[in-house]
């Protein structure tokens, strides 16, 4: 360990020299530099796509940067793998979850170092240890011995950062560590990281959070677009100010005109589905397009798609275009014909036929209207549908004949759109339509949701993006533990007051 | 911006119609090369290879194989696999042979009763693994043992020997071409056909890349996925009745090993277990190298054990070659 904890300025333990990645389809980082010193907390903070977990990974050594160098102690360092960064003493905690959820807790925390006993596992010994270990992070409500899958995902996410926590380490890379945490497993992290923080250890904390990062941070980097934008002392900037470096440009502009809503589209009255989606009644109207915040976990996805009943639900009834009938929706298939529209969060998942031609993409859903005699597919019908499509929407593309797999993240968001304006839905709901799109994208994909509402579509749109949703929506629905917290039309929000309703059901949970 | 799609799609001109000579090269001339190269080399290495009894030997092999394998394809394509191949062929037969030799029903009746088994059995693997969205692989290897079970049960374990009543269809030829073979082709031209043209060969390729957002973009996949298995089961049927029809003879172990070998046949054709991705005509030309490779064996007077060596390091050889192929076909695009 480096004792460097009372000179004024240490060196830096770690240093990133012009760091470049680019994936297909996306710059992910331009020339980054940035110095980590010993025993700070230093906040990397950025849209999403701006780079920050692209850094984070090239660090621990999860993929490699396509050029540039990093040093670590002085000494070059360029990690073959998370294995190798490891032994060299840098540790990250992912934002996705890196758990084996059949595996017991202590299996998990074991599972590369497991200690054996004539080739059996110890399991007394590795029971022990991952209770101390838990016990330091002050988790005393989860038993080593307890399945992964039977946790919570806060309590997840507590073990994956107890299981980094519980190496050694010299530079550790927090990436939303807190994105599933209640606020009170959030103290028992940050307590952690004040220990770390006095014991010379170097962190990097990657977050959306501006009240955690004010809280934590001792300097504070903003990236945008993989590019370095300012590193601050946190103590010397404004949240405001921040989050003005980080989006880079007014957002407001994007949907500045007013629209006059027209009928009731959609009406959902008393949606339910176990405690994950509790009594959940709005409306949206033609040429409207109505935001849902919340945080992760809150209910908004799982309310979209009982919806669309891609889930079954336990009550609630969908009521279309004014009717006073519930209309019957208990399938995908059903929630189409009626006219809805899901473009889920994760399109490559569930919404994109990957390997296959933009033509197929967009076809899909409607593959009667090209195939005019028993089932035929007429092959002109359907490229001159797939191309009028891809236009409207100016796909980038060789042609319609191209893989999906080969655009990038705004152009598969775009082929999905097409896909559905070809199967003429009229409530389309887009569930985190910007996720992992770079932000030149981003601004044609606002520009297009505001051109589907003028031409009278009725839209959902589910954001974690609050600056996003409050430049876009025309009203704002506010989900908070599987209710409905609050609904603010334009002009009456404030991001705190969102956030408030947003936070108002677990307030209530906790107390 | 990648360098890929920097160019904005052409919106002037209308879609062309594109044959993409590149692609096609790409997607046969292996296979017909190895083809052709197995029998270039048999032929040099043995002066029997060309001959009748060479000829009547893969002749007789492939038509049963080639139309089963028509419905692995389509299988292997939505990310199934169907295990019972072999024995719903055996059952087919029997209930044929039985009909035609105890109960001396007609052949077209005896014949529609084959059809009506195959189609039941790949009814119960179809709606069995969708209704409860069981792995087709388990519910197909129970197929397999019920099917074989129940053709020994409808044969009593012994061969049904029916005679030339049944033998009409394998001995009618056109044009120098015996009925079998003809059907064969005939399937696996039909059987391409439906796969690249037609919506319900569209919904088997999007459902073997991704059902869920089949499923999300409104399209229900359980018929679809049902109506696979259905195919199977009658396809097995047809190949009973070719089967049956050349021996003279319906035996209750007819078909054991047939699913090894047609699965083989299609992964040697290109056809990903993965699901997605293959073609009937590829299969064609696996289930022909894998009859020529036997039978070009045979005349060199290689052992059983030493073909079934040599046919296996084929499949995995062919695998491999997949591998590449794919990419650069991917690159090539």
């Amino acid at each position: 360990m480096l004792k460097h904890t009372t000179l004024p300025m240490p060196p830096p333990l770690l240093q990133l020299r012009l760091l470049s990645k680019a994936y297909p389809g996306v710059r992910a980082l331009a020339e980054i530099s940035l110095d980590l010193l010993p025993g700070e907390v230093h906040a990397l903070v950025g849209e999403n796509g701006a780079g920050k977990s692209t850094l984070g990974r090239i660090v621990c050594g999860l993929t490699h940067s396509d050029s540039g160098q990093m040093l670590l102690r002085g000494q070059p360092y360029s990690p073959a793998s998370r294995p190798d960064a490891r032994r060299l003493g840098v540790g990250m905690v992912m934002q996705e979850l890196n758990l084996i959820p059949t595996l017991t807790v202590a299996e998990n925390v074991f599972l590369s170092r497991m200690p054996r006993r004539l080739g059996f596992i110890d399991y007394a010994t590795i029971n022990s240890q991952t209770r101390q270990i838990l016990h330091m992070l002050g988790l005393v409500d989860i038993e080593p011995d307890r399945m992964i899958a039977s946790l919570g995902v806060g309590q997840q996410q507590m073990v994956e950062i107890a299981d980094v926590l519980s190496r050694k380490c010299d530079v550790l890379i927090l990436d939303e560590p807190t994105a599933a945490l209640t606020g009170r497993e959030t103290d028992l992290l940050f307590k952690q990281i004040r220990r770390l923080k006095s014991e010379g250890v170097a962190i990097v904390y990657i977050s959306h959070r501006m009240e955690e990062i004010k809280r934590i941070a001792d300097r504070i980097t903003v990236l945008r677009d993989g590019k370095w934008i300012a590193t601050h002392q946190a103590a010397g900037i404004s949240i405001d100010e921040v989050i003005r470096l980080m989006v880079g440009r007014e957002l407001g502009e994007a949907s500045s005109r007013k629209r006059t809503p027209g009928p009731v589209a959609l009406r959902v009255e008393n949606l339910r589905r176990g405690n994950v989606v509790r009594d959940v009644s709005f409306q949206v109207h033609r040429g409207e397009i109505l935001g849902f915040a919340g945080l992760m976990g809150s209910g908004r996805t799982e309310t979209m798609r009982l919806i669309f009943a891609a889930d079954r639900r336990d009550a609630g009834h969908v009521y279309l275009h004014g009717s006073s009938t519930p209309a019957r929706i208990r399938s995908p298939r059903d929630a189409v014909r009626a006219g809805i529209a899901l473009l889920t969060e994760d399109r490559k998942q569930q919404g994109l036929l990957l390997p296959m031609p933009i033509r197929a993409n967009i076809t899909l859903p409607k593959m009667s209207a090209v195939a005019p005699v028993a089932g035929w597919i007429s092959g002109g019908k359907e490229r001159t549908a797939a191309h009028r499509y891809a236009r409207v929407l100016s796909v980038r593309a060789r042609s319609t004949e191209q893989s999906v797999v080969e655009l990038s993240g705004g152009n598969q968001q775009k082929v999905i759109v097409a896909r559905w304006l070809y199967r003429d839905c009229d409530i389309l709901i887009f569930d985190e339509p910007t996720r992992g799109i770079d932000v030149g994208a981003k601004f044609e994909i606002y520009h297009l949701l505001s051109d589907l509402a003028e031409q009278g579509k009725a839209i959902v749109v589910v954001s974690s993006d609050l600056q996003e949703l409050m430049a876009i929506s025309d009203r704002i629905a506010v989900m908070s533990a599987g209710r409905l917290a609050a609904i603010f039309p334009r002009g009456q929000w404030t991001q705190d007051s969102i956030m408030a309703a947003a936070l108002s059901g677990y307030r209530a949970a906790a107390v | 911006m990648t360098v890929q799609e920097a160019k904005v799609l052409d919106y002037e001109t209308p879609p062309p119609r594109r044959v993409n000579y590149t692609a096609f090269v790409v997607e046969y001339l292996g296979l017909v090369l190895a083809l052709v190269g197995l029998i270039v080399i048999f032929g040099l290495r043995s002066r029997s290879f060309f001959s009748p009894a060479t000829f009547r030997t893969i002749a007789n092999q492939i038509p049963a194989t080639v139309i089963v394998a028509v419905g692995m394809t389509y299988v292997l394509i939505i990310a199934g696999i169907d295990l019972s191949v072999g024995s719903v062929l055996a059952l087919s037969g029997a209930v044929l042979g039985v009909l035609m030799k105890e109960y001396h029903l007609s052949l077209f009746v005896a014949m529609a009763a084959a059809l009506g088994t195959g189609l039941l059995c790949g009814l119960v693997n179809g709606i069995v693994s969708v209704r409860w969205r069981l792995p087709s692989f388990i519910v197909t290897l129970g197929m397999l043992e019920i099917a074989r079970g129940l053709a020994h049960m409808v044969t009593e374990s012994r061969t049904q020997y029916i005679g030339s009543a049944v033998g009409v269809i394998a001995a009618t030829s056109l044009a120098g071409l015996s009925l079998p073979f003809i059907i064969a082709i005939l399937t696996a031209l039909l059987g391409q056909l439906v796969l690249s043209c037609t919506v319900f060969g569209r919904y088997m390729v999007a459902i073997g890349t991704n059902e869920e957002a089949v499923r999300l973009s409104g399209v229900d996949p359980r018929p679809v996925k049902i109506a696979v298995f259905a195919i199977v089961g009658v396809l097995c049927a047809v190949a009973a009745i070719i089967d049956t029809s050349r021996l003279e003879s319906a035996a209750p172990n007819a078909g054991a090993g047939l699913e090894l070998q047609v699965i083989a046949a299609t992964v040697i054709g290109g056809t990903s277990l993965m699901g997605g991705r293959g073609s009937v005509i590829r299969s064609l030309f696996g289930v022909m190298i894998i009859a020529v490779l036997g039978a070009g064996l045979a005349t060199l007077g290689a052992r059983d054990e030493t073909k079934r060596v040599v046919t296996g390091c084929v499949i995995v050889a062919a695998v491999i070659l997949d591998y590449y192929r794919h990419r650069l076909g991917r690159s090539s695009r």
